[in-house]
């Protein structure tokens, strides 16, 4: 079976903006709304849950920060400890102070990049991946909100003209 | 709306009544463009410059460290001075981009893409030094610490130059995606602008298919947050770790506390004004003068100013705790720096990093963009005096008198030096020319509220937007279509041109053989009614007109790929 959605396109944020809201108000299921550049509150407006990737970045941060500890551990404390300048490394607590770089650094690469690499996997981002956007246009200054029909579909397209939409495309998916 | 309320005193920060549309096509210009003489003249000079470097590079690994001018007293010479200088310059880019992003600072925007290039190709610069100095560059990776053949034989982490291949590394990467995840949707906006098939290739591959979902804004929102967050406290501990180089050792002139803090705000001034210089060509040259307006130059100027005048303050502490501390040695490395046998370069380093700035005093001075050009390119030379007068004055008189001497550098180091700048200017020179320069979504972000269009509107009362005065009509996007009888009056005058299509006597011709016609634009061309090569082959401008008013899409598609010649050569060969 062939679903029908329609791609209602606006030519301004604050425009789409109240589209958004207007169609919401009505109960219609907005499926996605493709933008140009980040549009604030949209998210919000949409009925968006709210990202939770920086949680994710501290997590990395923490398995960084674990991981430079017990490398360093291993390394400079157990494997083969040294008598530099009479100070003696057999415990790893008492050395930290000369450690306290790397444990940085190290929470800082793996809470950086994990992120990173979760928002690409999370937003199907990477190399030959075809991008999706319904028109070119989207990406330099038209907004496209794509709505799933299911009911009432005059008085939707009703309210998609009256709000001052530019285009308006039913495509069958 | 009041969410794109600024104060009116607020001067805009794009001018030139630019609307959404006008931004992608200002940035994509210098892209879709061809490259001018002078950027080719430029190119080739620096491309000559690296080609020197290299031979002193291979001269120097083939022959060994003794090509270069050191000796037993100064051992560490032009080597950590170019590193330092260079690692310096990378600082701020990510300043830009990550404290200004946290401090909401939107004049970022213009510059901050061209700030992290930058950064990413000064760093590259500055790591190639410790891997050249260590004379077997194919044995670099022994400071990473892995199981070895040699035993329990591991890297040392309470030394601070492996800190510094930590940080370095982690800045470099960290730095890296950064910037590659705010170029996605530019490079998007490139890739469905294209015409040429490889460059819509190119930017597709290098974009990631990047959508613009509003869930991915909302991520990469917070993504860029998160990072800037990150490389904040990265991008301090960094310069801290290069100092700590100095500062642990137990060299009088090194061993100092204050170096920390001084070799941050010395790497923000030296990184503001390689930008300022990079940029103030490259409004001209790119024709950007709309977002890389004087406002940001003066910004940019204040900054140096009050960068080089903490960086003034450090000099004289230095100078007084040396005094204050009582150890002779440290008073006489700092003695020696400012009266010793290299005065001159103590001299050159004061005036061009503390006195040269405080002229940024004066609106007149700081909106020039001539003395701004000058006064960045005479206070990176002072930076690279700084940390020549930090590295070499404080090792040339050593604790033992007889072995006291001076520092000459030889052609290779001064080559490899100037490699390195014609490395970077290389680097810089092809990105300005295939990468979007301005971060374009985040400035059209900002264009309601900071942009003089619509400050204009704003200061006049009127809304920021126009509701369209037609309503759009429906279009139904489908496979099996009607023909659009609409324009029935057009569609004869085309055919008539073109001639009819008989399916009697002529046979379709895969119209998709034509690049620039894909499946949608032959259902709709037959539609229309052509289906052969040779009815396309008769296509003009008029006629490509007439297509684009019926068909409404790809306006000037089929000019730029010129359909008609494509459809000639098939046709023949069919």
């Amino acid at each position: 079976m062939a679903s029908k959605v329609i791609h209602a396109y606006y030519n301004d944020d604050d425009i789409l903006m109240q589209a958004v809201k207007k169609v919401k108000a009505t109960k219609h299921h907005i499926e996605e709304v493709f933008c140009p550049f980040p549009v604030h509150g949209l998210d919000k407006a949409m009925g968006l849950a709210p990202t939770r990737i920086a949680i994710t970045s501290f997590m990395y941060g923490v398995l960084g920060l674990i991981v430079a500890i017990v490398m360093m551990n291993y390394i400079m404390i157990e494997d083969w400890p040294q008598d530099i300048g009479g100070k003696p490394s057999f415990s790893y607590i008492e050395n930290m102070p000369a450690f306290v770089p790397i444990m940085f650094e190290m929470t800082v690469f793996f809470a950086a990049h994990l992120m990173v690499i979760t928002f690409y996997l999370r937003s199907r981002l990477w190399p030959f991946k075809k991008a999706e956007n319904p028109d070119p246009r989207t990406t330099d200054d038209h907004f496209v909100m794509e709505i799933e029909v299911h009911g009432d579909e005059k008085t939707l397209m009703d309210l998609l003209k009256a709000s001052g939409a530019v285009e308006i495309n039913k495509v069958e998916k | 709306m009041a969410s794109h309320y600024e104060a009116p005193i607020r001067k805009p920060l794009v001018i030139g009544d630019k609307d959404y549309h006008d931004v992608s096509v200002d940035i994509s210009a210098p892209i879709e463009g061809r490259a001018n003489r002078q950027w080719w003249i430029v190119f080739s000079i620096a491309l000559a410059a690296l080609l020197w470097g290299i031979g002193a590079i291979i001269y120097t690994i083939s022959t060994g460290i003794g090509t270069w001018g050191l000796n037993k007293t100064v051992n560490w010479a032009w080597d950590i001075t170019n590193f330092v200088w260079w690692v310096g310059i990378g600082h701020a880019g990510t300043l830009i981009s990550a404290v200004l992003l946290l401090f909401r600072q939107k004049w970022r925007m213009a510059i901050n893409r061209s700030a992290e290039a930058m950064t990413i190709f000064s760093v590259i610069q500055a790591g190639l030094f410790p891997i050249i100095h260590m004379g077997r560059p194919w044995l670099a990776y022994w400071v990473v610490p892995i199981p070895n053949q040699f035993g329990s034989l591991w890297v040392n982490f309470n030394s601070p130059l492996l800190w510094d291949v930590f940080a370095i590394s982690t800045y470099l990467s960290v730095s890296l995606v950064f910037w590659w995840t705010g170029l996605l949707p530019d490079f998007a906006m490139i890739r469905d602008r294209a015409v040429k098939p490889f460059q819509k290739k190119i930017y597709g591959l290098v974009s990631f298919g990047w959508t613009g979902r509003a869930k991915d804004w909302q991520r990469f929102e917070e993504v860029s947050l998160v990072l800037a967050g990150l490389a904040t406290p990265l991008v301090l501990s960094v310069h801290t770790i290069v100092s700590f180089d100095f500062a642990t050792s137990v060299i009088p002139g090194w061993h100092t506390t204050i170096f920390p803090p001084y070799f941050v705000a010395g790497a923000i001034f030296s990184g503001f004004a390689m930008v300022q210089t990079l940029l103030i060509i490259m409004r001209k040259v790119s024709n950007l003068e709309a977002y890389i307006t004087v406002q940001h130059i003066e910004l940019m100027n204040i900054v140096i100013m009050v960068t080089g005048s903490i960086v003034g303050c450090a000099y004289i502490t230095e100078l007084f705790i040396a005094w204050y501390s009582g150890v002779e040695y440290e008073q006489y490395a700092f003695l020696n720096r400012a009266t010793g046998p290299y005065w001159w370069a103590y001299l050159l380093m004061m005036s061009c990093n503390v006195v040269s700035p405080q002229i940024m005093w004066f609106k007149k001075i700081r909106t020039s963009i001539v003395i701004s050009f000058i006064i960045s390119i005479v206070v990176n030379i002072g930076m690279w005096f700084e940390r020549f007068v930090i590295i070499v004055t404080s090792l040339h008189r050593d604790y033992l008198p007889s072995s006291w001497t001076m520092f000459s550098p030889t052609y290779v180091d001064i080559g490899i030096f100037i490699g390195t700048i014609g490395f970077f200017f290389v680097l810089f020179l092809l990105y300005a020319r295939t990468f979007p320069v301005i971060a374009q979504a985040e400035v059209k972000s900002i264009l309601k509220s900071s942009g003089s269009k619509f400050k204009k509107l704003r200061d006049a009362g009127k809304p920021l937007y126009q509701m369209p005065v037609e309503k759009a009509g429906v279009k139904e996007v489908k496979k099996t279509t009607a023909p659009a009888d609409n324009q029935d009056g057009k569609v004869s005058d085309l055919l008539s041109k073109l001639g009819t299509f008989d399916p009697a006597k002529e046979k379709a011709d895969d119209l998709k053989k034509v690049k620039g016609i894909g499946p949608k634009m032959e259902t709709t061309l037959n539609q229309i009614g052509i289906y052969t090569f040779a009815q396309v082959s008769k296509m003009t401008n008029i006629e490509y007109d007439l297509l684009d008013e019926i068909t409404g899409s790809f306006p000037g598609r089929a000019q730029r790929d010129d359909w008609a010649g494509q459809a000639k050569k098939l046709n023949k060969n069919s």
